[in-house]
């Protein structure tokens, strides 16, 4: 059974992220005949000499006008190691909200930088950003190291400041790797190269098959968000009712003692239910049905716990968000939250700080939160939440702000302290239990 | 070299093996995702053609809310440009299922003046306005479709809740960022979400979890004898929809199908497969990717389907 690795790649605009992920896909021979024969008449047609691997990921009409990258695109490819889904985040300021998108579910992240201009205000704050969403692992890619003749100094100077960057965000030095590349000429992506022979690292895809997975832990606590209650009300199975979700975290067995959430219910499970028949235990990432012992008042939004170390519901958090919206987030503010399978209202009482991440130090009280800000607020909900620390439970302490009147997401939140400079001294997660699910 | 690199070669036995199955991984967030649509959602539907996609997106529907029936009707846009076979299979897996199926017929938009029929006779370009009709009717609020980013660039492109505005048009800039496994489901009146539960697979996975489950399909997917003309590299079957051109000789070949789509437009590729294990083989060893082998529709320019996509096509 082949593994699987969830990776993004971020970087500024013109850093060649779509001629990497292109370099990637036809290196890897995940590129069909077809799809090269349309990049090479498209090529052709734009008056290049050999094909742009770019347009193989630039999707939509206006990013290949534009030569640039809109949106989050999704390419998968295998090799006989591993398979892979690469989330391709897009460099422009304007779109850093999709880089947050691509990079909620990775386990490793490679970012780019152009080894003429270094590291860039963007490639710090989207450090930050991965940083924050607890990205376990990041790979910085010194691409165009063939317009600087493969000059060891200049790589080395832009992968110490990088390295330093990191790891006062929180990530220890053996999880941030520098490589020197070529994307347009391939040296160091698949192969190492021997334009660089003062490197000895791993070439990119060797280590992308080869980096370590952290598995979720299995001694995590039970989670399950209730997202459906199955009542069939047949002939078959006249009083059936079943509690469907994905489990967030730990695992469930039969007997196991539960709480119901925000209810404080307590109950025994009696059966773990799939359409391919009953389970003896069923662990994190898994859609199930969970039977209980009591026939209790369980709806959609409530959250099923180890009855051992369930999270106290609460209506008052502090989080940590990232502003994804055009408009401005103010103290004041009602909005709407959505936690696991329940939308509940909220309001902002306060904006705590902004995490300014070219300085990494804190600005506090500021008035607002603009796009692409990340800061620590204070939220009061209409209904208590049983929410955990995203730093213990990225499934369960992860939710989204919503603009009630449009529906628009307008930000990623996270529970708890995120920053060493927004005050609880914690590091950044970055102990291979963020955002691995 | 300033950062150590981890790439420590990983033993059998480590922590790698605790990885989760990859098609379990992809049926559970499929299972997600169909659970969620059901809490959110006043008026659900799941867009059925009878092909493999929407065969194994309504195998996935089944599994999320059994014991239960699926609590969603199907809806099949038919351009009257069918494959016996396809309607045969359709019906009996409605009958056995005891689901609710809507037909939007493309010949009742023509035959009313609401569509002109194409000097090229294909019709799938035409399914989108009965599509867009019949979601407005029937008031549909969330429309299951087996779309997969891995079929083309601006499929790569669009999210898993991807909302249609009141013309049910998709706009790319305006996509909102999905993070975790949080969907963001709301709309306004009017407007409406598409949801692709399959995103994140691609053909192999499909094909592959289509063995594991015995999921049954329409019998063109396997290898069968058939007549067939060459048109534009492709080998297309006789059929309502017109026959040859002239110097378009008929062969008869042994052939299968890889799409399902409107007959004028959607070729059969040469194939001994006939068996799901041979199918797989196939995919594998294949160098043409499944839309650009057998659908002139995704030929016509650089961005046929972003273009077909905005104006609210599946």
């Amino acid at each position: 059974m082949s593994s699987l690795l969830r990776l993004a790649t971020a970087g500024s605009v013109d850093d060649g992220k779509s001629t990497l992920v292109g370099r990637l896909l036809y290196d890897t021979k995940s590129v069909l005949a077809d799809q090269l024969d349309a990049v090479t008449r498209a090529s052709v047609d734009r008056g290049l000499d050999t094909p742009d691997l770019s347009l193989l990921v630039d999707g939509l009409r206006s990013e290949r006008e534009q030569g640039i990258t809109i949106d989050v695109a999704y390419r998968y490819f295998a090799t006989p190691q591993r398979s892979f889904v690469l989330a391709d985040t897009p460099g422009h300021v304007q779109y850093t909200r999709n880089t947050v998108t691509g990079a909620s579910t990775a386990q490793l992240a490679v970012l780019l930088v152009d080894a003429r201009n270094g590291v860039l205000e963007q490639t710090r704050r989207h450090a930050a950003v991965l940083a924050m969403l607890g990205v376990p692992r990041l790979v910085l890619a010194v691409n165009k190291i063939d317009l600087v003749d493969y000059d060891e100094s200049t790589f080395e100077v832009i992968a110490k400041e990088f390295t330093d960057h990191a790891v006062s965000l929180g990530y220890p030095v053996g999880e941030v790797l520098s490589i020197p590349i070529s994307a347009l000429q391939g040296d160091n992506v698949v192969t190492r190269s021997e334009n660089t022979p003062w490197y000895t690292g791993p070439a990119l895809l060797e280590h992308l098959e080869t980096v370590p997975v952290a598995p979720d832990p299995h001694d995590a606590p039970f989670r399950l968000p209730v997202q459906y209650v199955i009542r069939p009300r047949t002939a078959d199975y006249p009083d059936y009712r079943g509690y469907a979700g994905q489990i967030a975290s730990g695992t469930v067995r039969p007997g196991d003692e539960v709480v119901v959430l925000p209810q404080g219910l307590r109950s025994t499970v009696t059966g773990i239910d799939t359409a391919d028949g009953p389970l003896g235990e069923a662990g994190s990432g898994n859609s199930v049905t969970v039977l209980l012992d009591d026939d209790l008042d369980i709806a959609r939004g409530d959250l099923i716990a180890s009855a051992g170390s369930a999270p106290e519901p609460t209506d008052e958090l502090s989080a940590t968000v990232c502003w994804l919206a055009n408009s401005a987030l103010r103290a004041g503010s009602r909005v709407l939250l959505k936690h696991g399978a329940k939308t509940v209202q909220a309001f902002v009482e306060e904006i705590v700080a902004r995490f300014d991440e070219q300085q990494l130090r804190a600005v506090q009280a500021p008035e607002s939160l603009e796009l692409n800000h990340i800061g620590q607020v204070r939220l009061r909900t209409s209904e208590p939440l049983p929410a955990d620390d995203y730093r213990t439970s990225p499934r369960t302490g992860s939710f989204l702000i919503i603009d009630p009147k449009d529906g628009d997401t307008l930000a990623a939140g996270l529970v708890g302290v995120g920053f060493p400079a927004l005050g609880d001294g914690q590091a950044a997660s970055t102990d291979g239990q963020g955002a691995t699910g | 070299m300033t950062a150590e690199h981890t790439a420590e070669p990983v033993a059998p036995g480590s922590g790698q093996d605790a990885a989760i199955d990859n098609l379990a991984a992809l049926e559970s967030e499929a299972i997600h995702i169909f659970r969620e649509v059901a809490g959110e959602f006043d008026r659900p539907v799941i867009l059925f053609s009878g092909g493999k996609d929407s065969t194994v997106l309504l195998h996935l529907a089944i599994k999320a809310f059994w014991p239960a029936p699926v609590p969603f009707p199907l809806l099949h846009v038919d351009t009257g440009h069918n494959f016996d076979e396809v309607i045969e299979f359709r019906d009996r897996v409605v009958e056995k299922y005891g689901l609710r199926l809507v037909v939007a017929k493309v010949q009742d938009w023509i035959d009313d003046g609401r569509l002109t029929e194409r000097p090229d006779g294909t019709r799938n370009p035409l399914q989108t306005t009965p599509l867009l009709d019949t979601i407005g009717e029937h008031g549909f609020d969330a429309v299951f479709g087996g779309g997969r980013r891995d079929e083309e660039r601006a499929r790569a492109k669009e999210r898993i809740f991807s909302l249609r505005n009141a013309f049910g048009q998709w706009e790319p800039r305006r996509q909102r960022a999905e993070l975790w496994n949080l969907y963001n489901g709301r709309h306004r009146p009017g407007e409406h979400v598409r949801v692709f539960p399959l995103s994140n697979w691609t053909e192999f996975d499909v094909w592959n979890y289509i063995a594991r489950e015995k999921v049954e399909l329409p019998s063109i997917y396997f290898a069968h004898q058939r007549d067939v003309y060459l048109r534009d590299g492709m080998w297309l079957t006789e059929g309502p929809w017109g026959g040859p051109r002239d110097g378009e000789d008929v062969h008869t070949r042994t052939v299968r199908y890889r799409t399902v789509g409107d007959g004028s437009c959607t070729g059969a590729v040469e194939s001994t497969a006939t068996t799901i294990e041979e199918v797989i083989a196939e995919v594998q060893a294949s160098r043409l990717t499944e839309r650009g082998a057998t659908r002139a529709d995704d030929r016509m320019s650089e961005a046929a389907m972003e273009d077909r996509k905005r104006e609210g096509y599946f």
